[in-house]
């Protein structure tokens, strides 16, 4: 029974990793069309080479929710239900981004173009933004009663230091890895600005990740409770990150968007190894534990059978689908009209 | 009407019932549209008419448009059940989680990741290969419903499982899940739910096209008839298979729901034998009657018991059953003596009656369309009157699946799982009325917008006709046309 849901708490782990890899671009990319792009032919082109992918990337997402509500239904119990506002922010940031895809497509007026130009960047920010601040609040603990409400939620319990220097850095990762996505996908002089703003981008990152190492000391028990682990993970994740910078000196974009990427996905290692073997932190010591928020025996076992036929059959076309796009988009040229 | 005042457990309620109305007007319809975009491209591969093609191009437009507002709706949908109903989450986690993540596993990704490719690789495949992007979308929709409604059918009608003690709290512990998979419930919602979703896309199809039609563009006529006569027959056949796939689920709903069929019946008292059939009545749900029917005789007894004879138990009958079975054995005495299992009878009586006028209304119309539009007499064109009918009448289906939607949830009430769990126990502790009245205005403002943009932008698309890309890429093309130098 233990053996099977710890193997599921991995299992979320790793959805949510795989989630933050791919989705991470995505966002990026959002944020760019505002930032590097030039003019609207120059947005629709940067909107276009997610265009095919960003539904499969969110379904990662969803995915992630599903397998926590199958295998840990109390913690994703407790987690959305304490999270309820910022929860309720993070899926209006996705929907209005994900409509914003097909919108721009329908709109003939520049206002309508404008505005779904806008809902995308906005939505590309906040969604990170929001989820990282989710995560890194969770981490902190938050005042759980017996049943596992979190009822008496303060302000600063979700809306703190740690949780917003969490949100800038999540923000900031997805964009430099959107960033080093584009310059894999995009021909012409936005792979150079592109490289550019990284350039700008990865000190500003590493300050913010020494303080965000800072923060994980002061404000959880990550140390106390998992020096070691916790300080090889955190090194990892400077470590991809450096790689990633080492990638935009040298212009070796796919070193960079690897490099970023698992930066991201090294994150989420950070807090579920720090949170192991709970899955949510109390302050007054009604922590609920994998034990106790697991589903029975029987239940997780069907799930990893479903899981382990559905995951390689998703994984195969899964890249299949990325090895159909992988001519480089031209925004003079761009076939693909947004 | 819905018996909801501000309270936490109104509130949830009212947000549930608001983004799964609002969701499910674009589920059905996804499906259905995907489908039958699924069957146009077909039919271009064998008959190799460009027409079906031109359909499926400018059908899949409109297809898209409701699958972005579909999925997205879906989200919340998803993450809804931890937010407001985190003790119906831990309650019921051990069953229900897992056709959700089996959905996402199974469908999303299919639907997701094919859909992508679909969009843009009109030019990348051969065209049997290109169909079968689609088609892999389509089965991915309606492979989503099958796991959605599983998970809907365990709370309508429990099974393979038993309570348990687990991580210290009593919880639904799931001992078979091949009976959760076969859940008599699940297969006779499922047939019903997708023909009316063909239904749906028929419907729309159809009406569209009659606009396409009123409007006398030139070159789009061909176009617009193809597609409206394609329309009114998925429609017909739709509507007549719906009947018979709803009478197929009711079956099931007079067995396990007596309480729910009684009550879409406005049946209190037992009815006499053989039973008439209830055209229209005023429900008095307070007092427990009904005056002023307009009755068939027999007919509810051949609708119940497919023969003419038979007595129909009603709602008062059903009640004591239930209190007997459930009411203080479960609940104690501290709710009083007599519990109140009466769902809201005035909402069921008449979404069952508007759910199968629907059915009807599109029956004969889709019928009357392709009677005026057979191959020696064809005069749909001159028969304004009806094309205007097809036209108004789109959104005449999604009332109906809304409908359809409200006999099947609010006929659980009280229970949020038949049986064993009231939808008052369901609802998070920590949820406050102010959150809850944040997010019922935030969502209702966004879904608003969003369904107004989505009709904006499909109407647009029709107002475009079939060959506004190709005009626009001619012009490209060409390097010496007109518009290169200006007017």
């Amino acid at each position: 029974m233990m053996t099977l849901s710890i193997l599921w708490f991995l299992i979320i782990g790793l959805l949510f990793a795989i989630f933050v890899f791919m989705e991470g671009f995505d966002f990026g990319v959002g944020m760019s069309t505002q930032l590097i792009a030039h003019d609207q032919m120059e947005r629709e082109a940067i909107m276009s080479s997610i265009g095919p992918h960003w539904d499969g990337n969110e379904t990662w997402l969803v995915t992630a929710g599903g397998a926590m509500f199958a295998a840990l239904p109390i913690w994703y119990a407790s987690l959305f239900s304490t999270y309820y506002y910022l929860l309720m922010l993070v899926l209006v940031s996705l929907i209005i981004r994900g409509v914003s895809f097909e919108f721009t497509k329908h709109a003939e007026t520049k206002f309508g173009k404008n505005l779904w130009m806008w809902t995308f960047f906005c939505g590309s920010f906040f969604a990170p933004f929001l989820l990282v601040m989710m995560l890194t609040s969770m981490i902190q603990g938050v005042p759980l009663n017996a049943n596992g409400d979190a009822i008496g939620l303060g302000f600063f319990d979700v809306v703190n230091w740690l949780s917003l220097v969490g949100g800038v850095a999540g923000v900031l990762l997805s964009l430099v890895h959107g960033l080093n996505f584009l310059r894999l996908r995009m021909e012409g002089p936005i792979r150079d600005r592109a490289r550019q703003l990284n350039k700008v981008l990865y000190p500003i990152l590493f300050a913010g990740e020494v303080v965000f190492a800072l923060l994980v000391i002061f404000q959880t028990d990550f140390f106390t409770k998992k020096p070691v682990s916790t300080t090889i993970i955190i090194l990892f994740i400077v470590l991809f990150s450096l790689l990633g910078y080492y990638g935009v000196l040298k212009d070796r974009e796919g070193w960079s968007f690897v490099g970023s990427g698992l930066s991201l996905s090294t994150v989420i290692v950070l807090i579920f190894n720090g949170m192991f073997p709970r899955v949510m932190i109390g302050t007054h010591g009604n922590s609920i534990s994998i034990a106790n928020a697991a589903n029975s025996h029987y239940t997780l076992t069907v799930m990893t059978i479903v899981a382990c036929i559905l995951v390689p059959i998703i994984l195969i076309y899964f890249i299949w689908s990325y090895t159909l796009f992988t001519k480089r988009i031209n925004p003079k040229d761009n076939t693909v009209k947004y | 009407m819905f018996g909801i005042g501000l309270t936490i457990v109104g509130l949830a309620r009212f947000q549930f019932a608001m983004t799964t109305v609002f969701h499910f007007f674009f589920v059905p319809f996804s499906i259905g549209m995907g489908f039958v975009v699924a069957v146009m491209e077909t039919m271009y591969c064998v008959k190799k008419d460009k027409v079906y093609r031109d359909m499926a191009k400018f059908w899949g437009k409109i297809f898209l448009l409701s699958f972005a507002v579909g999925i997205v709706t879906g989200l919340i949908q998803e993450f809804q059940f931890g937010m407001n109903w985190s003790e119906y989450s831990r309650f019921m986690g051990d069953v229900f989680g897992a056709p959700l993540a089996i959905e996402a596993l199974l469908a999303f990704f299919i639907e997701s990741v094919f859909i992508g490719i679909w969009m843009f690789t009109w030019d990348r495949f051969t065209p049997g290969w290109h169909a079968f992007m689609i088609w892999m979308t389509s089965i991915g929709t309606m492979l989503s419903a099958i796991w959605i409604l599983a998970a809907n059918s365990f709370m309508q009608h429990p099974t393979g499982f038993t309570i348990a003690m687990m991580g210290g709290r009593t919880r639904i512990k799931l001992t078979n899940f091949g009976d959760v998979v076969a859940n008599p419930q699940l297969w006779r919602v499922f047939p019903h739910l997708i023909i009316a979703a063909i239904m749906t896309a028929g419907v729309v199809i159809a009406g569209m096209s009659a606009w396409g039609l009123l409007r006398k563009k030139d070159g789009e006529n061909h176009f617009f008839k193809v597609s409206l006569k394609f329309g009114l027959w998925v429609g017909l056949v739709g509507s007549i298979l719906t009947i018979f796939a709803g009478d197929f689920q009711t079956q099931q709903m007079i067995k396990d729901q007596p309480m729910k069929f009684a009550a879409t019946e406005g049946i209190y008292q037992n009815t006499k034998d053989p039973a008439p059939w209830t055209v229209i009545e005023t429900i008095d749900a307070k007092g427990h009657k009904t005056s002023g029917e307009v009755e068939l005789p027999k007919v509810l007894s051949l609708l119940t018991y497919h023969k003419t004879t038979g007595s129909v138990k009603g709602m008062n009958t059903i009640n004591k059953e239930l209190n007997d079975q459930y009411g203080n054995k479960k609940f104690g005495t501290q709710m009083g003596s007599e519990l109140d299992f009466y769902p809201p009878a005035k909402t069921l009586f008449w979404s069952f009656r508007i759910m199968t006028l629907v059915a009807f209304i599109v029956l004969v119309f889709d019928f009357l369309g392709l009677l005026f539009s057979r191959k020696n007499k064809d005069t749909i064109e001159n028969k304004k009157w009806l094309l205007y009918c097809l036209g108004i009448g789109i959104w005449v289906p999604f009332i109906g699946n809304s409908a359809g939607w409200f006999v099947t949830e609010f006929g659980r009430y009280p229970w949020i799982v038949y049986g064993l769990f009231t939808i008052s126990q369901a609802v998070s502790p920590s949820s406050t009325i102010g959150s809850l009245l944040f997010s019922n205005i935030l969502y209702f403002l966004l879904f608003t917008f969003l369904g107004g943009v989505m009709v904006w932008y499909s109407r647009q698309t029709l107002h475009q006709g079939p060959y506004f890309e190709d005009k626009d890429s001619k012009q490209n093309v060409d390097p010496f046309a007109k518009e290169a130098f200006g007017k």
